[in-house]
């Protein structure tokens, strides 16, 4: 043993512990291993959140100097990012401004002309101030920040923030700093407003980075109640130089002195900015976060076996992403800080990690048997798979450390988090996903067996024996036990259009999510363009009083003097005047009422809101305006000097004196509280208005909703469907297909092939080439009765799990071995073991039926020569090669060395004089009885008739089985038979067709209160009690019905159909078997055909044609080519024909029309046996398999593989039993597969 | 990757597609235009990784920086990898190996990521020197074709189809068509021919991905008929 198969056994072992304890204790492993993930993230917390909000830190003016690039010793509560000196130092200097006293006789606009008029001659002071010590003279050109070029896209801005120069921006920019500009400005407000952006914007506008203060604090507008400006003057500078900022700081003061200002000027603040996140940028992150998704999904897509898909994929994920987050946590406690960026590198980590060792895993555990504990099930799918995960992450782990060893910080950083992340995640997949996989296993488990538990109830005895037959699932890795396909698509083959166009729309909820993608694009249309005029309207209310807006209206400006009351804008105010004494006086005085509303002078007040008005600005303030300049500011940091704060008292006469000519040409609004209101009162309604259209859309869409979609939408539609089935051929509704697993029932006991089947729903027959006929119950599967081949032995057991193995040496003689001649022994072994004797009908053998001849070689000779197309397509197999065999295996035995037996006994109801037809013998077997196998089997009742090849008719007790009839007057052998009502008709071999009469003669007693025993006085489905004494009498014979053997039989509705190699075929009423019609129209024999209740006849034929024919008339409905070779199969439903040929292609035909509507290939060797369900599911039989289809679309649903050895045995007869449940003959084995999901829908 | 989502969506095999996708030429074709998508893609999204940085906060035409490179690019990476993308289970049905490792969409996936990541540190991370990028790259991009395709043939068209494109890159910046800011092995960057290298491996994946889906539908189409 080489060291590494060792190393092997020994990760094996060590694997199938690990998995016992990981199943043996889910909850304290899941709780441990959350409690490690929290534990290992617990350092993430100290990380800073990742964002791109600034960040703030103080410290003093007095003691500033300029931060080391290098981290000190002592680093304290610095922040990291605080090295070096800043990008600039901002200084603002913060104006307010205010006329006072405030005289009636001034307009608005002179509340904002004159105080933003002064802002000149600060600008000529603070430009012009020098500061001269010994080192020299200093001025602000030195020290400011000197700016370059604007960036090419601004060109726009270039007539207002400074080139070339000092950055220092003011609202004096607006007028390129001229005062002449200013004064000659009309209009101040238009100035200002010519610059702003349209539409939304979130980043700053020009006008606040030029007043420095937020738009509502400036006060420049005609409507300020408080009348006192506010405006900055910023000064960006690139060095700090402490006296000359205080010289400029001292002047100003003392220059215009803030009286009770309480600003603090001892604090500087240092302004990180983070890294931004442009588009360009953004663009392959979110490439490698789609392809991340993309990885992830597909990976989880493979899941598959398992209880719960999402709650499995989840736990990976989960896996993944939080041993990611150890692994970064693991590295923040060793003191490692990442400096990569963590959302680049992130996808690549999860890459690298990957999903494949949980997939792996899953796999594995999924494939172990099913049938084992669910401990020991992890244990041997984790043992299975440990050598290819131990290497797998070996190799990763060696791939990671080449990567350190390139020796760049990028890559080495990242193969340091990969290996931590892979170590734990290696971690969380032993621990937590393995848990978590035996969970869902065992969930799995208990919902299996929830399934299966009606399945037990409904048995008739528990039998305490062991387990019946179940077949557990081979492993995948050899035959799949089950292959689930895809859920059939929406396809229509028959459908009409209309319905089509219906269907499609509700399939696919396109109504819906265009109403949906057209509501978002309406309103983010109605936002942003304003097509209802709203803004519009509301521009033009606001123009409408502002002075500004009249130029651009001059009608209001005739009206608005003439009628002062009938002013839109004041007829829009319903609000009451708060103080309703002004109003008379509004309109007497007209437009000279401003006064009265504010005699008092602004104050100018300085509040601690001031100190940090740079907070208010928006965070993008500083970025932006060094972004115009091409000079970022990600990842580094401003230092933001105290204010100096300026006080500007300006007089009236200042002002009347700076006034623009054309300022007082417009008249002050008659109530200048009422904008306010007005804006107010539009904004009501438009959120009135908006919450309207909102409830309205709402009610529309669940309108639309209710229309379009399902009623029962998300409660998986069964109940709709169940309600629309009837008139949908459709499946989009009401048929799921059987996606869970079928599992088949193997029926075992015979002990060679199975060659007829029966079945009337409650019981199953099957009669394999021993001659043996076992009589199963068609619901549980359990053999009820067995029936030898030579009649004598019979063995009534509730159960055939005893005989499974075959046949027991002491009870059961084997047939082929013993023949007739162990009867004898056969009796007392059955007598040792204490078996009753009283129901058994011992056929004696009389001596004078000895010289009989012996049929059977002729027969034989004759079956064979016929040519194998022309076997009965009921069996649907090579009978001539069966009989063949069987004969051969028959030859040997001693069947003349047969002695009679002694100890006949009497039948047990020896009531001869109630049936003075019926001999005390009912059967007297010739000696070809023994050899004679059965050919044909009908089950109906509790009666099996079984016809031989000797010709004879035997009607056996299903239940007891006992004989209960016998008829010998035909010496061909029996090739069909059809059992219907109390009527049997067989066809022999020689192409005559006999009518027997099943009558039951009741005990004395009871036969008063019986109808006489005729035809009429039967019911449809007799149940024949063991009571009542049966006979079968020959009623009619009709010697010559077809010119050649009589290939197929069928009855039903009252009809007898029968199929001949002479081409034709032959309608009989079973009353009176009287020959109604010979429909001629094949060109070769017939193989095949199909009569229902509904009077449906089809046949097919040799020639690969199928015909449809009409049963009241005989004439021939539809005549269609649909094969090469022969139809070896006919099936109808009622829209449908469904027909499979030699060729082996199942083709399907519109049954009104006859047009064939698709067909199916099948495998080479498949296809002899057809079945259906339901109006919708197809079964066929292949090579060990049955396949489910389905029959609209043709897609194939499920394979169900009835053994592990699947292969060479090919599925020959199929029956489909009244509860769903799929009957084939496997070999010597039968089948019996249920369809669950066809279940719950037939209830 | 929306096209390659697309793809499987288009490729799953739904009725009256089914004669359209099993239909050879018309299948070749869907085929290439899939890969000329993808390859569209890629082009356009690594080059917005190759474009240096921009230091401005607001770049003033954003869109201007995804078409940055010049209009020919694109649709010539898109033909490249179509032709790639169908070259590639060619020459595996020429040769007669069809390629077995690992044949899923996940594993697709991961090969397209690891390729943007190989792009990303090419023009992300800082290197020493340019021996120490290419070297590293190149190693990068055999652990790509060993992960993902460990195949012969696989190896050498690769290798082909990164020299000729390289060939054809230092002919068209001798001819003066574009240029590199500083380029280090003639008159490009030495790390061009790893980054072919991979790219070829990454279409050849996805071809052979998509080619196998169409093998899928004419088996089952098959079983249909």
């Amino acid at each position: 043993m080489t060291v590494r198969e060792r190393l092997r056994q020994n990760i094996s072992a060590a694997f199938y512990r690990h998995g016992l304890l990981c199943a043996s204790y889910p909850v304290p492993i899941v709780l441990f291993t959350s409690a490690s993930i929290l534990t290992c993230c617990y350092p993430l917390l100290k990380l800073p959140l990742p964002g791109t909000g600034p960040v703030v830190f103080t410290t003093g003016v007095r003691d500033y100097t300029i931060p080391y690039h290098e981290p000190q010793g002592e680093i304290g509560e610095r922040p990291e990012w605080y090295r070096g000196p800043p990008v600039a130092y901002i200084q603002q200097v913060l104006v307010k401004a205010a006329v006072s006293p405030w005289d009636n006789t001034l307009v608005p606009v002179d509340v904002f002309r004159s105080p933003i008029g002064r802002v000149f001659s600060l600008l000529e002071e603070i430009r012009n101030h020098v500061y001269t010590d010994s080192s020299g003279v200093r001025s602000l050109e030195s020290l400011c920040l000197q700016v370059t070029d604007l960036l090419p896209g601004l060109r726009r801005m270039q007539t207002i923030l400074p080139e070339h120069g000092c950055l220092l921006v003011s609202p004096g920019n607006y007028w390129q700093n001229q005062r002449d500009l200013f004064d000659l400005d009309s209009d101040l407000l238009k100035t200002i407003h010519q610059h702003e952006p349209k539409g939304f914007h979130i980043s700053t506008s020009l006008r606040d980075l030029l007043f420095g203060v937020m738009k509502e604090h400036t006060g420049v507008s005609l409507y300020s109640k408080k009348r006192v400006v506010t405006y900055t003057i910023t000064i960006a500078l690139s060095s700090y130089d402490p006296r000359f900022l205080g010289s400029l700081r001292a002047r100003l003061k003392q220059l215009h002195p803030s009286l009770n200002c309480t600003l603090r000027d001892d604090h500087m603040v240092h302004v990180h900015f983070k890294e931004e996140i442009g588009i360009a940028e953004l663009i392959p992150l979110v490439t490698t976060y789609i392809i991340l998704f993309a990885y992830i999904y597909f990976s989880t897509r493979k899941i598959d076996m398992v209880k719960s898909k999402w709650g499995l994929a989840l736990a990976a994920v989960v896996t993944v992403l939080s041993s990611l987050l150890m692994s970064v946590g693991l590295c923040t406690l060793f003191g490692l800080t990442p400096t990569l960026n963590g959302g680049e590198i992130f996808p690549y980590l999860v890459v690298v990690i990957g999903l494949e060792n949980v997939l792996v895993l899953t796999k594995s555990v999924v494939s172990t048997p099913v049938d084992l504990e669910v401990k020991l099930r992890i244990a041997q799918g984790l043992s299975n798979e440990s050598w290819s995960i131990m290497k797998n992450v070996a190799t990763e782990l060696g791939i990671i450390l080449i990567g350190y060893f390139t020796l760049v910080p990028a890559i080495q950083e990242f193969c340091l988090f990969a290996v931590v992340g892979l170590v734990s995640d290696f971690f969380l997949q032993m621990f937590f996903f393995t848990t978590v996989l035996s969970i869902d296993i065992r969930r799995m488990e208990l919902a299996d067996l929830n399934r299966r538990l009606p399945a037990e109830a409904g048995m008739p005895q528990p039998k305490p024996g062991p387990l019946r037959p179940r077949e557990t699932p081979p492993p995948p890795r050899q035959s799949p036990h089950t292959i689930t396909l895809q859920a059939p698509a929406f396809r229509n083959l028959r459908l009409p259009k209309r319905l089509r166009v219906v269907y499609f729309l509700a399939r696919t909820r396109l109504a819906q999510r265009i109403i949906m993608v057209g509501t978002v694009i309406w309103i983010g249309i109605l936002v942003y363009t304003d097509p209802a005029g709203l803004r519009t309207y509301l521009a033009a209310q606001v123009s409408e009083q502002s002075p500004l807006g009249e130029s651009g209206l001059p009608p209001h400006l005739g009206v608005a003097p003439v009628f002062p009351g009938g002013d839109p804008t004041s007829t829009l105010s319903v609000l009451p005047a708060p103080e309703p004494t002004i109003i008379p006086e509004n309109h007497s005085n007209g437009h000279d009422s401003l006064g009265h509303i504010t005699p008092v002078s602004p104050q100018i007040s300085w509040g601690p809101e001031d100190e940090d008005g740079w907070k208010h600005l928006y965070l993008r303030q500083w970025p932006s305006l060094f972004s115009y300049y091409n000079i970022t500011l990600a990842k580094r940091y401003i230092s933001i000097l105290p204010v100096i704060p300026v006080t500007l008292h300006l007089s009236p006469q200042e002002a009347i004196e700076t006034r623009h000519p054309q300022d007082t040409r417009h008249q002050p609004p008659p109530i200048p509280r009422t904008p306010d209101q007005q804006n107010d009162l539009t904004l009501y309604k438009v959120a009135a208005l908006g919450l309207a259209a909102g409830v309205l859309l709402v009610l529309l869409l669940f309108c639309l909703y209710r229309v379009l979609c399902p009623r029962n939408y998300g409660q998986n539609g069964v109940p709709h469907g169940r309600r629309r089935r009837g008139d949908l051929p459709c499946d989009e509704y009401g048929y799921s297909p059987p996606v869970s697993e079928i599992s088949p029932l193997l029926l075992r006991g015979h002990s060679m092939d199975i060659e007829c089947l029966a079945s009337d729903g409650m019981l199953l027959a099957s009669c394999c080439l021993a001659g043996q006929i076992r009589v199963w119950d068609a619901q549980t599967g359990d053999c009820l009765t067995i029936i030898p081949n030579n009649g004598l032995r019979r063995s009534s057991s509730s159960g055939g799990w005893e005989h499974r193995d075959g046949w027991d040496p002491m009870t059961m003689p084997e047939p082929d071995t013993l023949s007739g001649a162990d009867t004898g022994a056969c009796l007392e072994g059955a007598e040792c073991d204490g078996y009753p004797l009283r129901r058994r009908l011992t056929p004696s053998r009389p001596a004078l039926f000895v010289d009989q001849p012996d049929l059977t070689p002729l027969i034989d000779t004759n079956f064979s020569e016929l040519p194998p197309s022309q076997k009965p397509p009921k069996n649907g197999f090579d009978f001539g090669e069966l009989v063949d065999r069987a004969y051969q295996e028959h030859e040997p035995s001693p069947s003349l060395a047969f002695t009679p037996s002694p100890t006949a006994p009497q039948p047990r109801r020896p009531s001869v004089g109630d049936q003075p037809v019926m001999s005390p013998d009912p059967c007297s077997p010739g000696p070809t009885d023994w050899d004679s196998s059965v050919w044909a089997m009908e089950l109906r009742g509790n009666l099996i008739a079984a016809g031989r090849s000797s010709g004879k008719l035997e009607l056996w007790d299903a239940v007891e089985g006992s004989l209960r009839c016998c008829n010998e007057d035909g010496v061909s052998g029996i090739t069909a038979l059809a059992f219907h009502n109390n009527r049997i008709v067989a066809a022999r071999l020689n192409g005559s067709l006999d009518f027997f009469t099943v009558e039951t003669n009741k005990p004395l007693g009871l036969l008063q209160y019986r109808g006489a025993p005729g035809r009429g006085s039967m019911p449809p489905s007799p149940c024949y009690r063991s009571e009542d004494v049966i006979n079968c009498q020959l009623t009619r014979s009709v010697q010559c019905a077809h010119q050649k053997p009589i290939t197929v039989l069928r009855a039903a509705a009252g009809r007898v159909v029968t199929g001949s190699q002479d081409h034709t075929v032959r309608v009989y009423r079973l009353e009176d078997s009287c020959c109604l019609f010979t429909l001629q129209g094949h060109s070769g024999g017939i193989t095949s055909i199909y009569i229902d209740q509904t009077m449906v006849l089809a046949s097919g034929g040799q020639d690969g044609a199928i015909c449809l024919w009409d049963v009241l008339t005989g004439s021939r409905v539809s005549h269609v080519y649909g094969h090469r070779g022969d139809v070896t199969s006919l099936v109808c439903t009622t829209s449908c024909v469904i027909s499979s040929g030699l060729d082996d292609l199942i083709c399907i035909w519109d049954r009104s029309t006859g047009i064939k509507l698709y067909s199916i290939q099948q495998e080479v060797g498949c296809g002899a046996s057809l079945g259906v369900i339901s109006e919708s599911l197809l079964v066929t039989g292949g090579q060990g398999c049955v396949s489910f289809w389905d029959l609209n679309f043709g897609d194939l649903l499920q394979t169900v593989y009835l053994g592990q050895n699947s292969e060479g045995q090919g599925v020959r007869q199929l029956l489909v039993l009244e509860n769903a449940a799929i009957v084939c003959d496997f070999g010597s084995e039968l089948s019996l597969v249920y369809v669950p999901s066809v279940l719950e829908k037939l209830d | 990757m929306e096209d390659t989502s697309m793809a499987t969506k288009l490729s799953a095999p739904r009725g009256p597609y089914i004669a359209v996708i099993t239909n050879r030429t018309t299948n070749v074709v869907i085929r290439g235009t899939m890969l000329f998508s993808v390859g569209v893609f890629l082009a356009l999204v690594l080059n917005l990784l190759q474009v240096q940085r921009n230091v401005t906060l607001f770049p003033p035409d954003v869109l201007s920086s995804v078409f940055s490179s010049a209009w020919w690019v694109p649709p010539c990476c898109g033909s490249a990898s179509a032709l790639i993308g169908l070259l590639y289970p060619c020459i595996d049905h020429c040769l007669g190996e069809p390629h077995k490792l690992k044949r899923e969409w996940s594993s697709v996936m991961r090969c397209v990521a690891v390729f943007v990541g190989i792009n990303h540190a090419s023009a992300k991370v800082d290197f020493a020197n340019n021996v120490q990028l290419s070297l590293t790259l190149a190693a990068l991009s055999i652990g790509l074709w060993w992960t993902f395709d460990r195949s012969r043939s696989g190896f050498g068209l690769g290798v082909g189809i990164a020299l000729l494109a390289t060939l054809v890159t230092q002919l068209l910046v001798y001819n003066g068509v574009f240029q590199y800011t500083s380029p280090d092995f003639l008159y490009i960057r030495s790390w061009l021919p790893c980054i072919f290298f991979a790219g070829v491996i990454t279409i050849g994946n996805i071809g052979r991905q998509l080619a196998l889906y169409e093998c899928k539908v004419v088996q089952e189409k098959i079983h249909q008929d």
